[in-house]
């Protein structure tokens, strides 16, 4: 404690490489442009000046998904689209989250029938569901920042596969 | 019925033998499957019928002759009439020659119509599914489709309905 503060003066800081890669992790986290439905709108909602998205990170919305950190699912996923999900989740690069959005993403939603995947779930591997049909923007940025704090709490033992 | 329908109407009566229903200011004429591409070329080009508004087919299931009716909605803008065209069809095998070549829309409602409902219609240049994915089986608008209903998740049987459901792991 006492080095810290001498060091402070000199502008340098101690931390541990867990906490300095989470950190950079989440302040620049820019999301995959997967707006399906309706969810779609209160995402750009978001994204846009009142509730601004920027404020946490969230600068643009990538297009590509080789080049996303977290994918937001937002809106139904039909049976049809639902290969294409999958598929686009494998191109993402290594890390990678989903938030799924909105009550048809999370369960089905109204949704109760052959069309409509009951719950993105059981295609890709979510990390965070954000409820709401559909959610206002400020609940989209509270799941962005659950998220946040749970990528702020990995560590690398756990993400070595093996 | 619409002066101007009257004509018509009676046209299509004497040409191809069909029945009529009024509803209100509405009229349904009933043209059998072999006959409907020549009604509709008449219809467009004698009648001025220019726009296919709407095309569309309804069940009635426990009936197995026939079995659907294919709706077809026509508008004149010109006259400013519309009619409905009805044509009903047989429960196995059901058959309708298509009207791509009178209309150009009805290629897409065509192949809907066929993908949720299992009509088919001769002569398609396109028949593919359109709503449903490539490899689906079934007609999911027939009334005897299952609903595909998902038992909802309450408290009680939260877990048996957890170990069924098909979670992705990675």
């Amino acid at each position: 404690m006492g080095v810290e503060e001498k060091l402070g003066d000199m502008g340098i800081v101690t931390t541990k490489l867990e906490e300095l890669v989470n950190w950079s992790r989440t302040n620049a986290m820019w999301p995959m442009l997967f707006g399906l439905a309706c969810c779609a709108i209160e995402m750009m909602a978001a994204q846009a000046s009142h509730y601004d998205m920027s404020r946490f990170g969230m600068e643009l919305m990538r297009a590509s998904p080789r080049q996303s950190d977290p994918m937001i699912v937002a809106g139904r996923v039909s049976r049809k689209m639902a290969p294409v999900v999958r598929r686009l989740y494998d191109q993402m690069p290594e890390p990678k989250w989903v938030i799924a959005m909105g009550d048809c993403a999370s369960c089905g939603g109204v949704f109760n029938n052959y069309a409509i995947v009951q719950g993105v779930d059981e295609i890709i591997p979510v990390d965070v569901f954000v409820a709401g049909c559909p959610p206002r923007p400020e609940a989209l940025i509270h799941g962005v920042v659950t998220l946040y704090e749970k990528v702020k709490g990995e560590k690398f033992k756990d993400l070595v596969k093996g | 019925m619409d002066k101007k329908l009257e004509k018509i109407v009676q046209a299509l009566q004497e040409n191809f033998s069909s029945s009529i229903e009024e509803f209100r200011d509405e009229v349904h004429v009933f043209v059998k499957a072999e006959q409907i591409v020549d009604a509709l070329t008449l219809l467009r080009d004698k009648y001025e019928f220019e726009l296919l508004s709407a095309m569309t087919a309804v069940d009635y299931h426990p009936q197995v002759s026939p079995r659907y009716h294919v709706v077809y909605q026509l508008s004149s803008l010109a006259k400013n009439v519309t009619v409905q065209i009805r044509v009903p069809v047989n429960g196995d095998q059901p058959k309708v020659p298509t009207a791509t070549r009178v209309y150009e829309v009805a290629n897409w409602r065509e192949r809907e119509i066929a993908d949720m409902f299992g009509v088919e219609f001769e002569g398609h240049p396109d028949p593919r599914r359109i709503l449903m994915p490539v490899d689906w089986e079934g007609h999911p608008l027939r009334k005897d489709y299952p609903l595909g209903y998902e038992e909802p998740q309450f408290t009680f049987n939260f877990d048996e309905i957890d170990l069924r459901k098909p979670y992705a792991k990675e």
